[in-house]
């Protein structure tokens, strides 16, 4: 890239080489400060041995192997939570009666925290996967679940109006005129309840397992590796931004109008 | 051209048709959430004959829509008796097209889908009616814009498209409500004129509901006028002028003697429309 074209790029998304230089400053900061101070690797490690363990985990496959188990866990969970809300979803915002039925128990399962009742779930499914996918989908259902309701009722009353008065039958008007126009909330539950996946999954595994980037943690934890936790920390993260990314990508394609909104034709 | 064939519409009144529309004694009643009871409309009753472009005008709470919903079937009627070619409506009906204020397309369909929703939700041919969608699409002047979606168009072009998606099936019976309500004053005109040119091809019966007494005017065989509180109709007056109409019309003088009576009618119950 020629000069002048890098100039160009730098003056269209400024925030792109600042948020680099955020980065290069923070963590050289950090680095610094560890060797200045001399603080101890099992308080604070400097990056450069978060990077090493990071590399020696990758190469020995600890880390793949556990963020395999991680990794089923944290989808398998989300798709069974997010089906379960999208399909109670639906059917509360289909009738009125079983949402007041429901609600009051809908309710007290969401205050109740899931954390608290991981250990029972333990008990119940074992230490194996099971029980971590079972934490997850009760983690991930609820913005579901809400957001699909919300979302069925968003649609506007001239536009059912409308479809009713070209012989639309109640089916008709849920299937060409609500579950689109819920979209857009659905996907906006979906973000939620990927991000809220990956903590149910960790949290699953810190009550109880055998595998897991949850158990991975612990185990470095009870070795003062404070290098590793780091390392698997950025695994983590990185997870989620992933996760975050794809959920957006397939939002962009599949509610591609709402961004058609913001360039509109004027006049004419 | 795949639409109806063109009819003679210079003559005022055209044939004597028989009627497509017959109202009679319409009551309407709603109940307030504190239970007390409005009357929306007090027997009101009225025929329209084949062909006949019928404008509804009247202050706000004249019960205009109230009377357009119930004669597209999706509100019911307290009272009286409605008939769309002899049938009794107690539903919203394959015969009947509408247009609301507002277009309401919806924004994940392109035009050309848009257009197609009641051949899709009345689960007519398809692609013997795609052609029809298509030259409806023409004659209002979206060629070109089949694949656009709604959030790329103006509203003029938006409100063009609801007219189409009101004609694509074929009904016998177009409605309309304040169909450029949102418009401005120069998209209206043009509006107008475009309707009326669609009308002459397509053949339809129309009602169409306005707060505006000059468009009720321009448009119209005959302009129902209401009044409010109850809704009821206070007079139907036939327009006697010439068609095919031109915007030049607006200043004639026999165009003016009309706005102006229907104007001293709204002024005398001291309603300022």
């Amino acid at each position: 890239m020629s000069g002048r074209k890098l100039r160009a790029a730098i003056a269209a998304k400024p925030e792109i080489p600042l948020s680099i230089a955020l980065f290069v400053v923070t963590v050289g900061g950090w680095e610094l400060a560890c060797r200045f101070f001399d603080v101890p690797k099992i308080i604070v490690p400097p990056p450069s041995l978060v990077a090493a363990a990071l590399w020696q985990m990758l190469v020995n496959g600890d880390m793949l192997v556990h963020f395999a188990v991680t990794g089923y866990e944290t989808l398998a969970g989300f798709v069974l939570g997010a089906l379960f809300g999208l399909v109670l979803g639906g059917l509360v915002a289909q009738f009125p009666l079983l949402e007041r039925t429901l609600y009051p128990y809908i309710v007290a399962f969401q205050t109740l925290p899931k954390v608290a009742i991981a250990p029972i779930i333990v008990i119940w499914f074992g230490y194996g996967v099971t029980s971590k996918i079972v934490i997850t989908a009760t983690i991930a259902f609820f913005p579901l679940l809400a957001n699909t309701i919300v979302g069925l009722r968003a649609v506007p009353q001239d536009q059912v109006e409308l479809m009713v008065a070209f012989t639309a039958s109640r089916w008709q008007v849920f299937w060409k005129a609500r579950v689109p126009q819920a979209l857009p909330y659905i996907f906006v539950g979906l973000d939620v309840a990927i991000v809220l996946s990956v903590i149910g999954a960790i949290v699953g595994e810190f009550v109880g397992s055998q595998a897991g980037l949850g158990y991975l943690i612990l185990q470095r934890n009870f070795n003062m590796d404070m290098s590793g936790v780091f390392a698997i920390l950025i695994v983590l993260s990185l997870f989620g931004i992933g996760l975050h990314m794809i959920v957006n990508a397939i939002q962009r394609r599949v509610v591609f109008w709402m961004e058609n909104a913001t360039d509109r034709v004027m006049g004419a | 051209m795949i639409l109806a064939d063109k009819v003679d519409a210079s003559a005022p009144g055209r044939h004597p048709a028989p009627n497509v529309v017959t109202v009679s004694q319409l009551d309407k009643l709603y109940s307030t959430l504190e239970g007390a009871q409005v009357e929306a409309l007090r027997n009101v009753s009225f025929d329209i004959a084949d062909g006949e472009f019928i404008t509804v005008v009247g202050p706000s709470g004249c019960g205009k829509s109230t009377l357009l919903k119930i004669l597209a079937g999706i509100l019911r009627r307290t009272a009286g008796d409605v008939r769309l070619r002899g049938r009794s409506i107690n539903g919203p009906s394959r015969e009947v097209g509408v247009v609301f204020q507002a277009p309401v397309l919806l924004p994940w369909r392109n035009v050309l889908q848009n257009v197609m929703l009641p051949v899709e939700l009345q689960k007519r041919d398809y692609a013997e009616y795609e052609r029809r969608a298509r030259g409806y699409i023409k004659l209002v002047g979206l060629q070109g814009f089949e694949n656009k979606y709604p959030g790329e168009l103006s509203g003029g072009m938006q409100q063009r498209v609801g007219i189409c998606r009101a004609l694509v099936h074929d009904p016998a019976f177009l409605l309309m409500d304040e169909p450029f309500g949102a418009l401005d004053a120069m998209t209206r005109e043009q509006m107008n004129m475009e309707l009326l040119r669609i009308w002459d091809e397509s053949r339809k019966t129309v009602l169409l509901v306005t707060h505006s007494i000059p468009e009720a005017v321009f448009l119209a065989d005959r302009v129902i006028v209401m009044s409010p509180r109850p809704g009821r109709i206070s007079e139907i007056i036939k327009v006697d002028l010439p068609r095919p109409r031109s915007l030049s019309l607006i200043n004639s003088a026999p165009f003016g003697r009309y706005v102006e009576a229907i104007r001293r009618h709204f002024n005398s119950q001291g309603l300022d429309s």
